[in-house]
């Protein structure tokens, strides 16, 4: 079955922190590679090979299976001019999609409101953790935030179900009737009847669910479950938003970027099978972004913050393969010590949301883009 | 002692502070209102800020200093302070002049902004803004130190005026211009250095080095220039003293002072074409403003004893920040009377319910009002509130159980029953909406008796009684 665009969703993993690009796509045949990488590096024995030059890092078992299927699209060299290398800062950036400003409104968030211009769904825009990240916060527009499923809502310290009940019960009769006060009781009666309707809606979801797919504990795998679940219950999510990390292996990166992997790889490949298992998967776009890569030597036990990364794509409707170019690591290439950016990460949004979601993008992404051809027709 | 005098002494402590406890709002009574401004804006009255103990338990407070960690500080600051007028002060300045640690990757530096703010706060906002323009954080985060002779940088020029004293459609774009060359040669100790261990957001090798002000006199443009219609040499203290001679000056910082401690006003950039709320209101701020040589103490002292502020009209009419909720709950429920590590939980809060202190999302600060809510975070705050308070085994809810229970001795009405919990509450007060709801579940749990011998019955159906009180809409409130 081929999707239609108002059936396709979009799947956001942050990897907070920073993730290692050149650990992660290992330049292995490149001499280069490991004069720079002198301890924290990835073996050409432990790589598995994607081309015979480059190789996912090991423990990536489960995206190099979706990449044989031609499910994976890598975005080699993504980033944006004049890098900044503050956590903080960069992730705006990525947010925003306004490098040179600092910006008030996140890109997904705009996208939520193109696909739902009147807020009618308060579920079309999802996040799977604690606090809005900024990319879905655009005034206005009703987003969900859920920190576990499970126990998502109002009251949800209290264990007795009759006790909760009684208590949502006077919940409902404060807020549902607040409308005859003041603009601002209002407004808090309307939120918070949105946020009791949502938690409502979304609360059925676990129960609607049931799949052989065994995810792991960790939590982002933990968060792509609860994806899985509010998708297969039909709530008119469109977009979903978790994160992981943090990625920012300063020090012991050998261990630690290696257990992140792993907690990627797999919740991806969960994922994607729970997909297939219930036959959605040409409606999902998976995209996989990080704020920067790290610098292009090591410091003898990790790495520090660089420039210019890898974002994927990934998704059975996803034309594999490796976009974009993988930087040079010639030291006369360098951007002071960092890999240079070589395509801006707005190429990806703007690809994303005209290809996939069917927005025009201009407007969310402040300014034209080129595209890349992601999709398979 | 008035219900009406309890009454708008808990919105002077609500909104010159934290809120209040059930006994400081009845000692602060029986000491007078006008007692109380006077108290709350004496500067010499001690916050009993327990700093050794801060720093044995957070070596991190001497260096690489996070958001976490200066959310922490400022948090366990607004819990414990017996001076709370001056967190809030310095929490209003960090509203209008809002930098963040995003561009600067230092913590030390913008808590010692803060202290700054708690400093210079409540005098003369002349000296202000020059500590301000000195201030190494705001350099950096407006980037004045790419603002040279030859070469000038407008960004701080232009926000001092458009954000942080005049307001937009004041002053031309040549003023613009002025004002970023009196401010030339302004800028940190080693300057590209500095701002590059910033973009590299770096800690090695050194770990996080401290900013220092610098004036550079070679980097200084010293021509003359013509600034607000006056024309000389004017260097940035000159330029700051014309600003603050300004009627606009007095009007935009009167209405920020209106806005943060009043009553919501929309946001800032629709100043311009709206009018304020309340106009009197403003011109009694400005006439305060100069006849006190631009002191912020004298236009509070005004502000807190004006009719404008005690009216019913405003009594919480504002949405509560995150910090103030937060910091509110926690002066209520007693449990960081002494410093708890636990007190990272709900520092970290603050962030999810959109107010990551000393990180906001842009030189504008927060949107105030009713932009603080969305339904994600208004789930964070309702849930919060209301577990706290309905958590019978913290120190402060102790205490109101057991009052609670002596005040009904035996038996008592819903209508009683409610009322004691508002009260206990900081003399909460309620729409007719909510009072419904809550008597109807007052009725509901069937029990009234309270104050017998058996304790665990009072602690649940007053612990559920004061977790609805903290669900109420009503409690977001200010």
């Amino acid at each position: 079955m081929v999707s239609t665009k108002s059936d396709r969703k979009l799947v956001v993993i942050q990897l907070s922190g920073g993730n290692d690009y050149m650990n992660t796509i290992v330049p292995y045949t490149n001499g280069l590679y490991y004069d720079n990488r002198k301890t924290v590096n990835i073996q050409p024995t432990e790589v598995l090979d994607i081309d015979g030059e480059y190789g996912f890092r090991s423990h990536m078992e489960p995206i190099k299976d979706l990449w044989g299927q031609g499910d994976v699209a890598i975005i080699n060299g993504i980033g944006y001019p004049t890098p900044n290398r503050s956590h903080f800062r960069s992730m705006d950036i990525w947010h925003t999609a306004l490098p040179d400003d600092i910006g008030n409104e996140g890109w997904l968030g705009r996208a939520i409101r193109e696909l739902d211009p009147k807020g009618e769904n308060v579920l079309t825009g999802v996040n799977f953790g604690r606090g809005l990240p900024r990319a879905l916060a655009v005034r206005g527009v009703p987003v969900a935030s859920v920190g576990n499923l499970e126990t998502y809502g109002l009251f949800s310290d209290i264990s007795d179900d009759s006790s909760r009940d009684l208590a949502l019960e006077t919940f409902a009769q404060m807020y549902g009737n607040a409308n005859g006060g003041d603009a601002v009781m209002k407004f808090l009666g309307q939120t918070g009847m949105d946020a009791l309707k949502g938690a409502d809606i979304l609360s059925t979801a676990p129960a609607k669910y049931s799949s052989t797919v065994e995810y792991a504990a960790d939590p982002l795998s933990q968060s792509m479950r609860s994806v899985a679940q509010v998708l297969f219950a039909d709530l008119g999510t469109r977009v979903f938003y978790t994160q992981h990390g943090s990625f920012d292996t300063h020090s012991g990166e050998s261990a630690t970027h290696q257990q992140l992997w792993m907690d990627v790889s797999a919740a991806i490949g969960d994922f994607t099978a729970d997909l297939k298992e219930h036959g959605r998967e040409d409606e999902v776009a998976i995209l996989v972004f990080t704020e920067f890569g790290r610098r292009v030597k090591d410091n003898g036990s990790g790495t520090d913050h660089g420039s210019g990364g890898a974002a994927f794509v990934i998704g059975s409707s996803v034309e594999g393969g490796m976009y974009g170019e993988y930087p040079s690591l010639k030291e006369q290439d360098q951007l002071e010590g960092d890999l240079h950016y070589n395509n801006d990460f707005r190429t990806t949004y703007a690809t994303l949301l005209e290809q996939w979601l069917g927005l025009e993008a201009a407007p969310i992404v402040n300014g034209h883009f080129e595209q890349f051809s992601l999709f398979k027709n | 002692m008035s219900l009406q005098d309890i009454a708008l002494m808990a919105h002077l402590m609500r909104r010159a502070g934290f809120g209040a406890t059930y006994q400081e709002i009845h000692e602060n009574v029986s000491d007078g209102y006008d007692h109380t401004v006077d108290h709350l804006l004496d500067p010499n009255v001690s916050d009993g800020i327990q700093q050794d103990m801060l720093r044995r338990y957070h070596p991190d407070h001497s260096g690489g200093l996070g958001t976490a960690g200066m959310a922490f500080y400022w948090l366990h600051r607004m819990v414990q302070t017996q001076t709370p007028l001056r967190e809030k002060v310095a929490l209003f300045w960090h509203h209008v002049f809002a930098t963040g640690y995003g561009k600067l990757a230092q913590g030390r530096v913008l808590m010692d902004q803060v202290e700054m703010f708690r400093q210079h706060g409540f005098g003369s906002l002349k000296t202000l803004l020059i500590e301000l323009s000195r201030d190494p954080s705001m350099i950096i985060w407006l980037d004045n130190q790419d603002n040279h002779k030859g070469a000038i940088n407008e960004n701080y020029g232009r926000e001092l005026l458009e954000l942080f004293s005049m307001g937009v459609g004041n002053y031309s774009e040549d003023d613009i211009k002025a004002c970023a060359q009196a401010f030339t040669g302004w800028t940190v100790s080693n300057a590209k250095y500095m701002k590059m261990r910033a973009d590299n957001d770096s800690l090695w090798p050194y770990g996080r080095l401290n900013l220092h002000f610098e004036f550079d006199e070679d980097d200084h443009d010293g021509s003359e220039m013509t600034f607000l219609n006056e024309t000389g040499v004017f260097n940035g203290e000159e330029v700051v003293d014309i600003i603050c001679r300004q009627p606009a000056t007095a009007n935009f910082i009167s209405r920020h002072m209106y806005n943060f401690f009043v009553a919501d006003e929309p946001p800032v950039p629709q100043w311009p074409y709206r009018e304020p709320r309340d106009p009197e209101a403003i011109q009694i701020l400005s006439d305060a403003y100069f006849e006190s040589g631009y002191n912020i103490a004298e236009m509070l002292r005004v502000m807190f004893k004006s009719e404008f502020f005690k009216s019913e009209n405003v009594r919480s009419e504002k949405v509560k920040s995150p910090a103030e909720l937060v910091a509110g709950v926690l002066r209520l429920t007693g449990e960081s009377r002494k410093l708890t590590p636990k007190l990272q939980g709900d520092a970290n809060l603050l962030g999810v319910m959109g107010q990551q202190l000393l990180n906001p999302p842009s030189v504008e600060g927060w949107h105030t009002g009713t932009e603080w809510l969305d339904t994600g975070n208004l789930v964070e705050r309702i849930n919060y509130a209301a577990s706290k308070f309905a958590d019978v085994n913290k120190p402060g809810i102790k205490e109101m159980i057991g009052r609670l229970a002596a005040d009904a001795g035996g038996v008592a009405t819903p209508e009683t029953l409610v009322q004691d919990c508002l009260d206990q509450m900081g003399a909460i007060s309620l729409s007719k909406t909510s009072m419904d709801a809550l008597l109807n579940q007052a009725s509901k749990t069937g029990k009234s008796e309270i104050g017998t011998d058996e304790r665990e019955t009072d602690e649940d159906i007053l612990g559920e009684l004061l977790r609805l009180v903290a669900a109420t809409p009503d409690f977001q409130r200010c």
